[in-house]
């Protein structure tokens, strides 16, 4: 098994995390948080495989002698899919209602509250 | 079975309404909500008693455990969490009685869609004994909160706490999943106990305490502990009240909670030996930092709905700290200070509902002496501070003096004062509150508060509400006898203690879920409050008037007096103020920090 995955999984995360931090576009944010999501995925789906496995697909005429990655963690990782398409979809839509509002995308000049 | 009926039930309310809504007229549909989450409340408290006999696990699809593995998901359901589960249903019901008048516009069907998914959301997340199913649920329930924050969309101010929410509770979640894979990976389970089981066969490495320090960093961040705190500010000032209700009432808390069940039934046996002490630690460490940086936060809000967001931060450190003791004591005190705090908080974001509705303004300065036409509002507002500020013998109180005693078993003796604190602060903030708004005491201008933003006051702008005011008032004094009350439950802390102790017997727990053992007999327990918790209780009470009457007429204390106290006490104060500026990008700095902080002293103190 090599290190990769989880070497790549650790890059994305942080790359991810480094880009949200330092955003000065909402949208750009909302990408960085799906690069940080990305991250899960190769995570979970590093911590299944399985050298040489097949995919965990039985169907007849399919020996099940050579054995299959692990299928739990691709369940895990559609789910987790799913889940990100939501939330990023609703964050989206209320990105797009703050520049309807004001015309603004910079998350450091939204933040400052006017007094 | 009862158990999957409290999910299923809002979620089929959800479809319907979701289908059928458009049709029928708004009231219909809140009256359609309100009555499933009514007949949800009364399931979980029928589940309260039904798994007093033993724990209650419902496998889905019936994918029972085969040899003690654990393939198929579950619902594990015991009294303290079905006890959370029927504070859910509550607070879940009294919002939506609130909400048939609290809105001055017809509301679309898509809020109470979203209110019943929150409401299935939270239940499942408080039953779910399997850690993905866990995240599952957070998710869903932080993306219905994320759209009922953001539902009065036209304010800036609420799109901002909006996005905040999101993004800050997006991250948290990737922690607690990355948290879980790393789990699964070694133990090749999901299910908690199964995790439990698998975990206290091998020692505490490296992987077993970066695994549970992300997930409790995760769960933490929905809690909203210091330092991952700064979303809940922005986001519960702008939500409307009756969501707000939900959202301080017991959100937060069900992040503790859950650290509560993972440390107690998958944790415990590796890390509960030797290593209790490095877990003690880090937790009551950030515990008592959240309670008072929130209790001082709190204090220095001129805006009810941001001074209530800070007292749920202060509070969930209380609650953090209790369950940090990790005794069987500690995690009965926490449960049932959620229960009757989380009573106590709605009341009160309910009775500010009502003030919105009524003065259309919730700052204490701009509101000041605006009240007075509303007597019983006021009331609820003066018990709830007293609630919050543990006067004997209301329900916060007996909690308190749970914790109090869990923490004297362990010898931390200094624990529960730096407590008592806490409350009196929080409990002070709301007086001064209440005197300024409903009594027009003290001056109505205070340089040292904090006012609302302009956006926040605007959304509860509102016209005066018709003079029906029933439903407005009626689930605040509800909530308010209910967590008040539940101090006179005959032998609540003492059932709390019993099934504690049974739920912190990981390797009975374990037994019962995955072979179906027997539980084990509930411990014969007596609970006797001494006197050094009614002192606490009282001291606290006292030290809340006290401080509420410093806050209305400080400037009648002596001038050299004054200047000293604003010389030591000034520059932190505006520090800390300014570290809560909306900016998110801040937010997540602080958020990494926070979480390469737990896990780097967990790594530590365990080495």
């Amino acid at each position: 098994m090599s290190f990769l995955p989880y070497a790549l999984a650790a890059w994305l995360f942080f790359v991810g995390l480094y880009g949200i931090v330092t955003s000065r576009h909402l949208v750009h944010l909302v990408v960085c948080l799906g690069v940080m999501q990305s991250s899960t995925y190769v995570l979970l789906l590093a911590i299944g495989y399985r050298t040489g496995k097949k995919a965990p697909i039985f169907t007849s005429g399919v020996p099940t002698k050579v054995g299959a990655v692990d299928p739990v963690v691709q369940a895990l990782t559609l789910t987790d899919v799913v889940v990100s398409v939501v939330a990023s979809a609703l964050i989206l839509a209320l990105v797009i209602e703050i520049w309807k509002r004001s015309g603004k995308l910079d998350p450091d000049e939204l933040g400052k509250q006017e007094t | 079975m009862l158990v999957p009926l409290v999910v299923a039930l809002p979620l089929l309310g959800a479809a319907v309404l979701g289908a059928a809504g458009h049709f029928l007229p708004s009231r219909v549909d809140d009256l359609v909500a309100a009555a499933i989450a009514a007949a949800v409340t009364v399931l979980c408290v029928v589940l309260i008693f039904h798994s007093a006999h033993g724990t209650i696990t419902y496998w889905f699809g019936g994918w029972h455990p085969r040899n003690g593995i654990a393939i198929g998901i579950s619902f594990s359901v015991e009294p303290l969490g079905a006890g959370i589960a029927a504070l859910i249903g509550a607070l879940m019901t009294a919002a939506l009685v609130q909400s048939i008048d609290y809105f001055e516009e017809e509301v679309p069907p898509h809020f109470f869609v979203l209110m019943l998914v929150f409401l299935a959301s939270m239940i499942g997340f408080a039953l779910s004994s399997d850690l993905f199913n866990m995240f599952v649920f957070f998710e869903l329930m932080s993306t219905a909160a994320f759209g009922l924050t953001g539902y009065r969309i036209e304010h800036r101010s609420v799109l901002q706490g909006a996005i905040n929410f999101a993004v800050v509770n997006g991250i948290g979640a990737f922690l607690l999943l990355a948290g879980i894979a790393l789990l699964y990976g070694r133990t090749g389970a999901l299910n908690l106990a199964q995790i439990g089981q698998v975990l206290s066969r091998h020692g505490a490495d490296g992987l077993v305490i970066v695994a549970f320090g992300l997930i409790v960093v995760g769960l933490l961040t929905k809690a909203g502990a210091v330092p991952f705190h700064f979303w809940l500010s922005d986001a519960y000032a702008v939500a409307p009240a009756p969501v707000c209700v939900l959202f301080a009432g017991v959100m937060s808390d069900l992040g503790l909670h859950a650290v509560g069940r993972v440390y107690w039934v998958a944790f415990s046996g590796v890390l509960g030996n030797g290593h209790a002490d490095a877990v003690r630690g880090v937790l009551i460490g950030v515990g008592l930092l959240t309670a008072l940086v929130g209790a001082l936060m709190a204090f220095v809000q001129a805006g009810l709905k941001r001074m209530l967001a800070f007292i749920v931060i202060s509070h969930v450190g209380i609650f953090l700290t209790a369950i940090g003791l990790l005794t069987a004591r500690g995690l009965a005190g926490a449960t049932v200070y959620v229960v009757a705090d989380g009573l106590v908080k709605g009341a009160l974001f309910c009775a500010v509902g009502h003030l919105a509705r009524r003065v259309g303004h919730t700052d204490e300065l701009i509101a000041h002496g605006r009240g007075r036409s509303l007597p019983l509002t006021g009331t609820v507002v003066a018990l709830g501070a007293l609630g919050l500020a543990i006067l004997p013998p209301f329900g916060t109180f007996v909690a308190y003096s749970l914790v109090e005693r869990g923490a004297g078993g362990l010898g931390y003796h200094w624990l529960p004062p730096l407590l008592a604190i806490a409350t009196a602060v929080t409990g002070a903030s709301v007086l001064r509150a209440a005197a300024r708004i409903f009594l027009g005491l003290g001056p109505a201008e205070d340089d040292l508060l904090v006012a609302a933003p302009r956006g926040e006051e605007a959304d509860e702008g509102m016209r005066a509400a018709p003079r029906r005011g029933f439903l407005l008032w009626g689930p605040a004094v509800a909530l308010l006898v209910a967590g008040l009350g539940l101090g006179f439950a005959p032998g609540i802390a003492a059932h709390a203690v019993q099934h504690a102790e049974r739920f912190v017997d990981r390797p009975a727990v374990a037994r019962e879920t995955l072979h179906g053992a027997p539980p084990a007999p509930l411990p014969h327990v007596h609970e006797q409050i001494g006197a050094a918790g009614y002192a606490y209780g009282a001291g606290s009470a006292i030290l809340a008037v006290a401080l509420a009457w410093i806050g209305l007429y400080r400037r009648r204390i002596p001038e050299a007096f004054r200047r000293a106290a604003g010389a030591t006490a000034g520059p932190a104060v505006q520090r800390l103020k300014l570290l809560h500026d909306g900016v998110v990008g801040e937010y997540v700095t602080w958020l990494t920090a926070g979480a390469a902080a737990i896990t780097g002293l967990l790594a530590l103190l365990t080495r």
